[in-house]
Formats: C-alpha cells, sequence, structure tokens
C-alpha cells in the first residue's frame, strides 16, 4: 500500500479501518515532499513537527473510540493566503516575509476540527494575483508535467503539490479562476465554491466581492470531501451564506447525469483557444451525451466582456484591500531611519515590499476609482457585471449547467508570459464569468492535448448554491474518462 | 494613447509606491496597453443597467455582540517593526513646524 498513491477517500477508509495510522499517513507524505519539493517547488513552509503532532493527536483519539470526521488524519496542503497560527503567512510577498499571524483562518480552524492534518503553506502568486507562480517573490512553483512549464495560479503550489503526491487534497482561493486554472493544467480536480458558501474571514484579501476559497484534489469524491469539510456559514464574514451545505458528497457519489440538460457556451471557444484543447472538450461533451445528458448550445453574449470588466473590478478592489500594507503595524518597514516621516516609510517599504504585479495592479485600481475616471472603467465594469449575471440566469432557464474549457491552452512555458501581463491574464479568460457572478464552477480532467501531451480541464459550471450539480457532472464525466483510459490521467505523468 | 507617463508617476504617488524611473518606464506603457484593452467595457450597451458591487444580494449583516477572549497587548504588538511602551512604534507623521 503505498500511502502517497491513495485518495482522501482511501486513506479515510484504511484510517477509520485502522489499517493505518495518521502518524505513518503524514510521514509518508512528509518523506515524498522532502524527496520531490525541491524539484516542484509546492511548498513555502514545511510544517513537520506541527503536522506529526496532529497525527498523534488524530491516532490518540481513534485509540480512545472516539468518532472522527471523515478528514481525520489525513493530509492537507494549505495556500499561504490563509492565515494559521503558528506557522508563518506570507501571500507570495516580501511584504509579509516573516510574519506570523496571531489567529487562524475559518477556513485553517475548520480542518484543524476535522482533524485533516496541514502539512504545510503552499506557494502562490503574490497576493494571488498572476496566474503561473511567476508573481511569487520566492519563485515559481513546477508544474509535475513538466517541470519547464507552470503548474498555473494563483493557487499553483497547491495545484502542484496534489499532482505531485505530496499531498491527497489542498486548499486554495479563487478570484478569477486562482483554483480551476491551476487544477486543469496540472490534471487534477479544482472547485470554486459559490460566493460566500466557504469562509473569507482569515483570507489576505485581494478582491474581497469574488474571493472564493474552495478545494483540490485527485478525484472528484476528494475534492467533495474537502468541499464539505470546509463549507457553511460563518458568522465571521459578513458576505457568508447562511443556508445548508450544498450535498457535494453524495452527488459526487451518485456521478448520475441521465435527463440533465448541460449547456455548452458558444462564447467560450474559437479563436485564441488550443486545437487539442477543443477536440478534448467536445470528446467530453460527447461523453455526457452517451451518459444521458441532453446537451444544447447557449449562448451568453456579454461573456466577451468579462475579463476587461474584472481587470477593472479586481484591481480597483486590490488597490483598496491592500492599502492596509502600510509599514505600521506588521510587516516590512524599510527606511525608518529617524530622518522620514511615516508615508515615506509606507512608499519606500510598498516599493521594496511588492513585486511588478502587484504594483500594476495597485495603480491600475487607483486609477480605474479615480475621479473623472470612475464612471467610464469602474462604473461601467459594475454594470457590465450585471450583463454577465443576467446572461447566466437566462441560461441556467434553459439548462441545469453550463461546461466549457477551463482554461483556452494547457500550461505554457515558465518565463514565456512572464512579462506580458495582457497574454497572462487570458489564461483566466473561461473561468472569470462565474467569479464575477458569484457561482460555483469546477474544473475536471478530460484528456491529454494532442499537439504536448499536455491535461486539458472540462469546466462545470452551476447556479449559486446548487454546488452538488458541478460533483455530479464532473464525477460522472471522471468515471466514464477512467474507464477509457483504463487508469486515472494522473498516473500517465511521467514524474 | 490613454495613460501618460506622468500620470503614472501621480497614481504611483496616490498609492505610496515609490516608483523608480526605470520601473515607470517599464510600467507605463504597460498599464497604457492594459487600459486600452480594459476599455471595451465601454463598447457595452448598458444605458439602465444597475450596477453589481457583489453577487450575494446580502445587506447589513451583523452578528451578535458577545464579548469573546481577545488578543493580549504583547500577542497584538508580536509582529510589529517596532514597539516603544507597549504601543507601535511609527515614523513621525507631521511635520517640524
Amino acid at each position: 500500500m503505498e500511502l502517497t498513491r491513495m485518495t482522501a477517500a482511501e486513506l479515510s477508509a484504511a484510517l477509520a479501518d485502522g489499517q493505518v495510522s495518521a502518524t505513518e499517513v503524514t510521514q509518508a507524505h512528509l518523506d515524498r515532499i522532502a524527496a520531490v519539493d525541491d524539484r516542484v517547488h509546492a511548498f513555502l513552509h514545511i510544517a513537520a513537527d506541527s503536522a506529526l503532532a496532529q497525527a498523534a493527536d488524530v491516532d490518540k483519539r481513534r485509540a480512545t473510540g472516539e468518532q472522527l470526521a471523515p478528514l481525520a488524519g489525513v493530509p492537507v496542503a494549505v495556500k499561504d493566503v490563509f492565515t494559521t497560527f503558528g506557522m508563518p503567512t506570507t501571500c507570495g510577498s516580501r511584504i509579509l516575509d516573516g510574519w506570523h499571524p496571531p489567529y487562524d483562518a475559518t477556513i485553517t480552524q475548520r480542518l484543524k476540527q476535522a482533524g485533516a492534518v496541514i502539512l504545510g503553506k503552499t506557494n502562490m502568486d503574490e497576493f494571488a494575483m498572476g496566474s503561473s507562480t511567476e508573481n511569487s517573490a520566492f519563485g515559481p512553483s513546477h508544474n509535475p508535467w513538466d517541470l519547464d512549464k507552470v503548474p498555473g495560479g494563483s493557487s499553483g503550489g497547491s495545484a502542484a503539490a496534489v499532482a505531485a503526491y505530496e499531498a491527497p487534497l489542498a486548499i486554495g482561493t479563487d478570484t478569477g479562476g486562482s483554483i480551476r486554472q491551476p487544477a486543469a493544467v496540472c490534471g487534477i480536480v479544482g472547485t470554486k465554491p459559490t460566493y460566500g458558501g466557504s469562509s473569507r474571514y482569515g483570507v489576505v484579501a485581494f478582491a474581497s466581492s469574488l474571493d472564493t476559497p474552495g478545494p483540490f484534489g485527485r478525484t472528484v469524491l476528494d475534492a467533495a470531501l474537502l468541499h464539505e469539510a470546509i463549507s457553511g456559514h460563518d458568522p465571521m464574514d459578513s458576505t457568508s451564506i447562511d443556508a445548508p451545505v450544498p450535498p457535494v458528497v453524495a452527488a459526487a457519489r451518485e456521478a448520475d447525469v441521465s435527463g440533465m440538460r448541460i449547456g455548452v457556451v458558444t462564447e467560450l471557444s474559437g479563436d485564441g483557444y488550443q486545437p487539442g484543447v477543443l477536440s478534448r472538450f467536445a470528446e467530453a461533451v460527447e461523453v455526457l451525451e452517451s451518459l444521458g445528458a441532453k446537451v444544447t448550445e447557449v449562448s451568453c453574449p456579454h461573456f466577451k466582456y468579462a475579463l476587461p470588466a474584472y481587470y477593472l473590478i479586481a484591481p480597483s478592489e486590490a488597490s483598496s484591500n491592500l492599502a492596509r500594507f502600510d509599514a505600521m503595524r506588521y510587516g516590512l518597514r524599510v527606511g525608518d531611519d529617524g530622518t522620514r516621516d511615516a508615508e515615506e516609510v509606507m512608499a519606500l517599504t510598498r516599493e521594496v515590499g511588492f513585486g511588478a504585479e502587484v504594483k500594476r495592479r495597485i495603480i491600475l485600481g487607483t486609477y480605474a476609482l479615480s475621479s473623472g475616471y470612475y464612471d467610464a472603467y469602474y462604473g461601467k465594469a459594475q454594470q457590465v457585471r450585471t450583463l454577465i449575471i443576467r446572461d447566466f440566469d437566462a441560461a441556467f432557464g434553459q439548462v441545469d449547467v453550463l461546461v466549457s474549457p477551463a482554461t483556452p491552452t494547457t500550461a505554457f512555458g515558465i518565463g514565456e508570459r512572464a512579462d506580458d501581463p495582457m497574454a497572462m491574464y487570458l489564461a483566466d479568460l473561461c473561468t472569470i464569468p462565474s467569479d464575477l457572478a458569484g457561482n460555483a464552477a469546477i474544473s475536471v480532467p478530460c484528456g491529454l492535448a494532442a499537439e504536448d501531451g499536455l491535461p486539458v480541464g472540462l469546466q462545470v459550471m452551476a447556479p449559486a448554491l446548487a454546488d452538488d450539480r458541478l460533483y455530479r457532472v464532473a464525477a460522472a464525466a471522471e468515471a466514464a474518462f477512467t474507464d477509457r483510459w483504463g487508469q486515472p490521467l494522473l498516473a500517465s505523468a511521467k514524474g | 494613447m490613454p495613460i501618460t507617463r506622468d500620470e503614472v508617476a501621480h497614481l504611483a504617488r496616490l498609492s505610496r509606491i515609490a516608483l523608480s524611473d526605470a520601473e515607470l518606464d517599464h510600467l507605463a506603457p504597460q498599464l497604457d496597453q492594459i487600459i486600452t484593452a480594459v476599455a471595451q467595457v465601454q463598447e457595452v450597451a448598458a444605458e439602465g443597467i444597475p450596477p453589481t458591487s457583489h453577487a450575494t444580494g446580502l445587506t447589513n449583516v451583523f452578528r451578535d455582540d458577545e464579548p469573546v477572549p481577545c488578543l493580549t497587548p504583547e500577542e497584538a504588538l508580536a509582529q510589529a517593526p517596532a514597539v516603544e511602551q507597549q504601543r507601535f512604534k511609527v515614523p513621525r507623521i507631521l511635520g517640524e513646524d
């Protein structure tokens, strides 16, 4: 039994049956991290001691006969955007290098309460701004399928950790696609839950109206198990939805799409899409049809404005949120030599502490919000947001879920788009509409692109609070594909 | 050209980022390109369309006002760049006169 190759669901069953201890499972994953992470660089911080202590506690409680949650003893990697008491939290930024938050994020707390073992903190684009992890102040992560390619971003470290068998599960955040895009290009499953379905308390804020924590796993069921464990109302987050968690685990187990109405989004294909991505997507649609789904084409005419609207709304919110990094109460302080006033120290600190992309977005947001430009840019983007929500409402009047490719291309090379912001932004073309509308979406592997042999993701989108539909469709597709391939997609990765 | 180098320098000052000349030279044309691209939103006929600031529609959400344990002064100050007499020590905020 190779522990690092097992799914979270398998580990959960083996732990409950006493076939293996949480300590053994945790040690196996720490060994795997020690063996491969110098090449993958998925982690910014490895929490070996606290992970083993958590595992020992789970083993002790299980030995007394205590009923434990499904994820008790199952390791998880946490994106470095979540505050963790007793561990550093950098957000991939120099400005927070060495910061030890004095409290746990709600999701960190829920993971601990579920007995999930936190292996460490994963690499990310600085403040979650990016699609490749190249904007991390601590160097990029590498795609386990091809170490010269990016693992996507911003939650690229979390995706790479799961794809490289360093962790069976990981947590990320999705603001414009930061869970689904890395999941797609790393050949794993990643979900953006309904906005407000998972708590933002203790998530270092990027764009507060969009930021949504969510799960990564190697299977649809694993992602559902983690989704369920972290979700639900949190009084500490005023945008948290006070409603029952959708039955995602049950839906993943049912995996039945017969009679479901599935809409293919006309606008999310065509020019700019890699041929190998489009052919795998077309094949996935055929598979769903063969499983009994009713497939139609649905037009969402305003989706082509989603990317420009997003790159006004997200930077605007970021320019306001990142004003908190002022060098006064925590984090980096530069140039405080007794001669400079607070404003000069602030400006010098932010110059040194922020990377190029963060500066670009703060300045862009400041521009979009400034008087004289507000109506033409931020105001207009907010109206476009309404129109995108209306497109979704009309579409979900006709179909139960929408599908599209998760990304226009497979993983690109490290360095290829690093200094071309617009090219980098296009990586989120398919994922942004669901963020703007606040609904739910998943990426599930649907094969390898013929031209480069790299993974392609199928995106499924569902109305807000219908997250279970994502798992129903993704699990059905996953089962059909695994039959066809004879093994999970990830088993064909070289590394 | 929707944005000039001088405007970028002004925005950087408003954003409290002390950009170097080299960075300004690099960032200004990139921002110009980005703003040209995002200006596409202006093509949309949005007359009479209400703006959306966030998607849940929730308003005025409060939690119960219950006392809970809070950080000690030591915990609150533990991550400060400088501390004096159990306070955050910051650079001067007013001029000499």
